[in-house]
């Protein structure tokens, strides 16, 4: 079936199985920053925007997006790339898989949450797991990223 | 994995209810449980064109359209004003912000499961569900029957003067509950009442409600006997997240800390 | 040169692939894949233990779609392991790629191949395979000597001499001692004597296992893989396939994480035989759930220990006794047991006696493999955890016992193949780990007042860094034109840096900037040799492997630009920018030496060197947990993690902490929820993130990271290992914490609420 949606800002419409799941779509699209990493909704890998909301893509059915504006990694490349420093200089990125999921969600909150504080922070992210890193480092990677665009903001 | 053949964004609640009393029909919620089967489904239903995805609020009750998200529930002001931090509570250890931005009320009430926190909460509370077809009825009475090809349009909440409370221990913070209560109190008819629920026994929620007065200064040993009949109330069972026997002894401590937190708030 | 005389290394420097992992650039295996790939999936066994009677393909090869699908009939008999260790392998040869008889619930029975998933999954249903199903050995602890057999196959092959007897179905047995154990422990006026038992677990890294095949234009078989042994990967496919190796590339994109299971071939085998039989593209992607249950996990151990001491609490004698369960095949099975008394039982200077005994046996669950800590985690649960409860009985603080005992530098190790601790802080990490977790305030106990007791509980461990008189890194540089230096090493970062700290090491050798310096991953045809990254060799072996072609390097450098210059080499100097002829101030710029060695030239401008080393420098730490129980529910929430890690000089303090970080965050939920399930007839119920929690973010608590660096002088700048050791802490310190704030003591992982809410009912009910 033809679904229409935005992806990227960009008005796309694709042909997809009835059963065609979103994250496989927005790979086959180039979106290769979308990863999956359990299938069961557990890891938070594949963490797209789905009208600015942080959505599990591995679980939504592509036919559903019709209409509705899908923002990958790549759509917010500017952005990710300048918090993406912040985690790099923690070298808080590691192996870098769960990478995009987690800063799509950091960045999503960071538009939902104002000044959240370090235990808001912790609830958000929760659903984003990460083997590598232990969490330390991605923690004060925001904490350095909130203050820097604090201080950006003064 | 689950085939599909038809996907279909129903129109009205009649044509969703036409549509799904074809055999392979579903109406599809937050899609987090239904991906996860091997089903064969002919006939995809999808209601997020009907207008349920809000919570609206009466005089008399709260009405939660069984395509709100979990995540919803969890933000909404007034809930948290009428019932306390309890609905945020019972919600906010499930996965992460991404799963209750999509999984839905209405999924997780017509899925009947046995973890579902959003189920243990809400059976506590004076809630009805609303059915294109079969009407409004009790919560308590529909978890118990068998899924049929009604569709669930909403969740209502009666309002009342209720403390609610949601306890639950958890192995990780995101997994499911090893076991999961919720304490309600009110004056309903003119008397105190008090009610249970006790999910992931590691069966679905089950309710008992008791006509109990309990005095704001009750000894500690009296408050311990009434969570210990409370927790023997239930049946519990055993799988890899706990014993029925642990089950058994966490939900009389939940119950306790549950009844004595609303004897502390007066 | 000291640590504070460094440039490069010892500097928190970004990671190399940091902008492309951080932008989601397409750099991982399945991102490279071409699309006409064919989807390869395995058809796997529904039993523990069977044998294939009858196989029917015949429907399923119809549907459309389908290339090939191959069964046991269609592989070669020829044994082989998929353990990626150097040649001649301690891991018995054991495997087929498909095998008549099925060894565990998962194991591969069938492989198909086709254009899409669709019409895979559509053949996979229509494979009719008729079972004789046979009895299977699910308790590891009746495998030894059982009438079933795991392996009694004719062509099973042990190349090594490791005590593996297949007909026993023992895949390694093994004794070491020193000194006389019975009689020292006989003498001791206290004796520890206590059973531990630690489950399998994953290593559950987010990219699952996935490879990709292709034939070049030479008829050779491509493969690009997410490994951490490429070299390995090649001689394993030249033996499963019945090959010869020179038919094999091997080529290593970024990798999704590690942790040791990459260093098992575990996927790489099924798209290889569908490409060298069709000639087509193919790729495999392991689900979660295969990743979650035909896979290498780390080995189940139950340990038996005895620990004795004098009054005073010197220890004089250690007994351990390891069982190890490598499931159905006996991949790492034959090493990871040996660090299990290795690299605990040195920890301890002091005793007279020791002795390390061990049993490895097959049984019918899924193979085990590596997994960071290699063995060594669940000897170190063992002996620390009776340590601490040999400080329980004699009524010490744990630490001050440990102050008594520990290994310090200089001393002998008769236990770690009678090395000696050249570098050692380990009583610095110690008593820094002390002051960081307020020890003296906080031991053993405080109560909070709300039903809750806080507790803290220490451990301490150790490691190697690389396979003493194994392992072997080999690096090559040249300059190019511009004078830029291409870097190659056959060393595989998997998301851990090592692209970045032998770039970091290289530049500080050649005075120059990071970005000077080109590097890249690993390609069998085009890197030098190394065996690989795993049992914590990089840094050091490979390591070693830079500076000493660095310093080839600059002498070749000297040598050229002293030519060009028209002086004996005696009197040039080489900064890194320039070679200087310091008798007439003259010089040439190593860029010009890098163009005009393009030109008229009969010698090429680079240098390679190869290091491996007699011994295996141990990185030391200490650390100490602070766990919070509620004494009603048994749950335990971590508070407060200190660590404090001896990994002689930190080459990148930004890396290093961050591996000590996600490895306390691994060791937690290997203490605390990890726990891989089977059934009665042996099917895993852990299969997927849902069943088999890894830690969130909300339930590691506050993790803090000190080092305290001493200096080895056998590694490059000083430096030792860092990626394994970090694990090893937290399953002891962590029940040592619950120990001190409820005084029940729980020897088997994980220390789950409800064992420790039965524990202190227990002991109420005991009181």
């Amino acid at each position: 079936m033809e679904v229409q949606f935005v992806l990227n800002k960009k008005q796309i419409r694709v042909d997809v199985g009835t059963d065609a799941i979103l994250l496989n779509v927005l790979r086959d699209q180039g979106c290769k920053s979308v990863k999956c990493g359990c299938e069961t909704t557990n890891c938070g890998l594949c963490t797209v925007w789905i009208d600015g909301k942080s959505r599990l893509s591995c679980s939504v059915l592509a036919a559903s997006v019709a209409g509705h504006e899908i923002t990958t990694l790549e759509g917010v490349e500017k952005e990710a790339a300048e918090f993406g420093a912040f985690l790099a200089d923690e070298g808080a990125e590691q192996c870098g898989f769960c990478s995009p999921g987690f800063i799509m969600n950091v960045l999503a909150m960071l538009r939902e949450l104002d000044n959240p504080g370090m235990e808001e922070i912790k609830e958000y992210l929760a659903g984003n797991l990460c083997r590598c890193t232990g969490y330390m480092g991605q923690l004060r990677a925001i904490q350095k990223y909130l203050e820097y665009k604090k201080g950006e903001m003064e | 994995m689950i085939t599909i053949g038809n996907y279909v964004k129903a129109k009205t609640p009649e044509e969703a209810y036409e549509l799904n009393q074809a055999r392979n029909s579903r109406v599809m919620g937050g899609m987090m449980w239904m991906r996860l089967g091997n089903a064969r489904i002919k006939t995809l239903i999808d209601l997020s064109e009907l207008g349920l995805d809000q919570i609206e609020e009466t005089d008399h009750v709260f009405k939660i359209g069984a395509m709100c998200t979990l995540r919803q529930l969890e933000q909404c002001e007034r809930l948290r004003e009428e019932y306390g931090d309890g609905i945020a509570e019972a919600v906010r250890h499930i996965v992460g912000v991404q799963f209750r931005n999509q999984a839905t009320v209405g999924g997780s009430i017509y899925g009947r499961f046995g973890f579902s926190d959003v189920l243990t909460a809400l059976l506590a509370l004076d809630t009805f569900v609303e059915l294109y077809s079969g009407g409004i009825i009790r919560l308590s009475e529909f978890v118990n029957r068998r899924p049929d090809k009604d569709i669930l349009l909403s969740i209502i909440i009666r309002k009342g003067k209720r403390k609610f409370r949601y306890e639950s221990v958890r192995r990780t913070k995101t997994d499911f509950p090893v076991i999961a209560c919720a304490v309600v109190t009110g004056i309903v008819h003119g008397r105190e009442s008090w009610y249970f629920t006790v999910g992931a026994r590691p069966m679905k929620a089950a309710l008992v409600e008791r006509k109990w007065q309990i005095a704001k200064d009750v000894s500690e040993g009296q408050i311990s006997a009434y969570a210990k009949e409370i927790a023997d109330e239930f049946t519990y069972g055993t799988n890899m997240r706990g014993s029925a026997e642990y089950r058994r002894h966490l939900a009389e401590v939940l119950i306790r800390r549950a009844i004595c937190s609303i004897l502390a708030e007066g | 040169m000291k640590p504070e005389n460094m440039r490069v290394v010892n500097h928190p420097v970004a990671k190399v692939d940091a902008q492309a992992l951080v932008t989601g650039k397409a750099v991982y295996t399945n991102d490279l894949a071409p699309s006409d790939c064919l989807v390869v999936k395995i058809v796997r066994s529904p039993h523990a233990h069977a044998l294939i009677r009858e196989i029917e393909t015949a429907r399923a090869e119809a549907v459309p779609g389908i290339e090939c699908i191959l069964t046991y009939k269609d592989c070669p008999d020829k044994r082989f392991t998929m353990a990626g260790q150097t040649f001649p392998e301690p891991s018995p040869y054991d495997r087929l790629i498909l095998d008549r008889r099925v060894r565990f619930v998962g194991d591969a029975a069938a492989i198909v191949a086709g254009t899409s998933e669709e019409a895979v999954k559509k053949a996979m249903k229509l494979i009719k395979i008729k079972y004789d199903v046979l009895e299977p050995i699910l308790d590891f602890r009746k495998a030894k000597d059982n009438e079933i057999l795991v392996h009694p196959e004719e062509n099973w092959k042990s190349l090594c001499p490791v005590g593996a007897d297949n007909k026993r179905n023992l895949c390694a047995h093994g004794v070491s001692e020193s000194g006389d154990v019975e009689a020292v422990l006989e003498s001791c006026d206290y004796v520890v004597d206590r059973v531990y038992h630690t489950k399998a677990n994953q290593q559950a890294m987010m990219e699952t296992f996935r490879t990709y095949t292709y034939l070049d234009a030479y008829g050779r078989l491509n493969v690009v893989s997410s490994t951490q042994v490429p070299f390995h990967v090649r001689r394993i496919l030249a033996n499963a396939l019945d090959i010869p190796k020179h038919k094999i590339r091997v080529i290593k994109p970024r990798i999704g994480g590690g942790f040791g299971a990459k260093q098992t071939s575990v996927s790489e085998v099924y798209p290889a035989i569908v490409t060298w039989k069709t000639g087509k593209p193919a790729k495999i992607l392991f689900t979660r759930e295969e990743s979650l249950t035909a896979s290498s996990p780390r080995h189940e151990m139950e340990m038996h220990v005895r620990v004795g001491a004098d009054k005073e609490g010197n220890i004089q004698a250690i007994d351990l006794y390891t069982l190890s369960n490598t499931g159905a095949f006996g991949e790492h099975g034959p090493t990871t047991v040996g660090l299990s008394g290795h690299k605990s039982i040195p920890l301890y200077a002091s005793p007279k006696a020791f002795r390390f005994s061990y049993d490895v046996v097959y049984t019918n669950v899924m193979s085990s493999g590596a997994y960071r800590g290699y063995g060594a985690t669940q000897g170190i649960f063992a002996v620390e955890s009776a340590v601490n409860e040999l400080a329980l009985g004699l009524g010490m603080d744990p630490t001050i016992l440990r102050e008594k005992n520990m290994v310090r530098e200089g001393m002998a190790m008769p236990a770690y193949y009678n090395e000696t601790a050249e570098s050692c802080a380990l009583d610095r990490c110690l008593a820094r780990a002390k002051e960081m977790i307020g020890w003296d305030e906080k031991y053993p106990c405080r109560d909070m007042g709300n039903g809750k007791v806080r507790g803290v509980g220490v451990a301490l461990a150790m490691q190697g860094s690389g396979i003493s008189s194994v392992d072997t890194g080999t690096v090559a540089i040249k300059i190019n034109d511009d004078g830029y230096y291409s870097l190659m090493i056959g060393a595989t970062d998997m998301g851990t840096g090592c692209d970045t700290i032998l770039t970091q090491m290289a530049a500080e050798c050649l005075d120059c900037e990071m970005d000077d310096i080109l590097v890249h991953g690993v390609d069998t045809d085009i890197s030098p040799y190394d065996c690989g990254s795993y049992a914590s060799s990089t840094t050091y072996v490979t390591g070693m492997a830079v500076v000493k072609t660095c310093e080839t390097l600059r002498k070749k450098i000297c040598e050229r630009g002293a030519g060009f210059l028209g002086c004996p080499v005696e009197d040039v100097e080489f900064d890194g920018e320039r070679v200087t002829n310091l008798k007439t101030g003259e010089f040439i710029t190593r860029k010009d030496i890098g163009n005009r060695v393009m030109s008229f030239n009969n010698e090429p401008l680079s240098a390679s060197e190869a290091f491996s080393s007699p011994t295996s420098p141990p990185p030391f730490m200490a650390g100490i947990a602070e766990v919070e129980i509620d004494k009603e529910t048994g749950v335990a929430e971590m508070i407060d993690y200190v660590a404090v890690v001896d990994c002689g000089t930190v080459v990148n303090p930004s890396l290093a902490r961050v591996q000590v970080e996600g490895g306390i965050a691994q060791g937690i939920g290997m203490a605390l929820f990890e726990d891989i399930v089977y059934n009665k007839k042996g099917k895993n119920y852990s299969n997927s993130f849902m069943q088999y929690k890894i830690p969130s973010r909300l339930d590691v608590g506050k993790i803090r990271v000190e080092f305290e660096s001493s200096y080895e002088p056998s590694g490059p700048f000083g430096a030792k290992s860092i990626g394994e050791i970090v694990i090893n802490t937290p399953s002891p310190a962590i029940s040592n914490a619950i120990q001190n704030a409820v005084n029940v003591t729980i020897r088997e992982l994980p220390m789950t609420a409800e064992k420790i809410y039965r524990g202190i009912r227990e002991k109420t009910e005991r009181e």
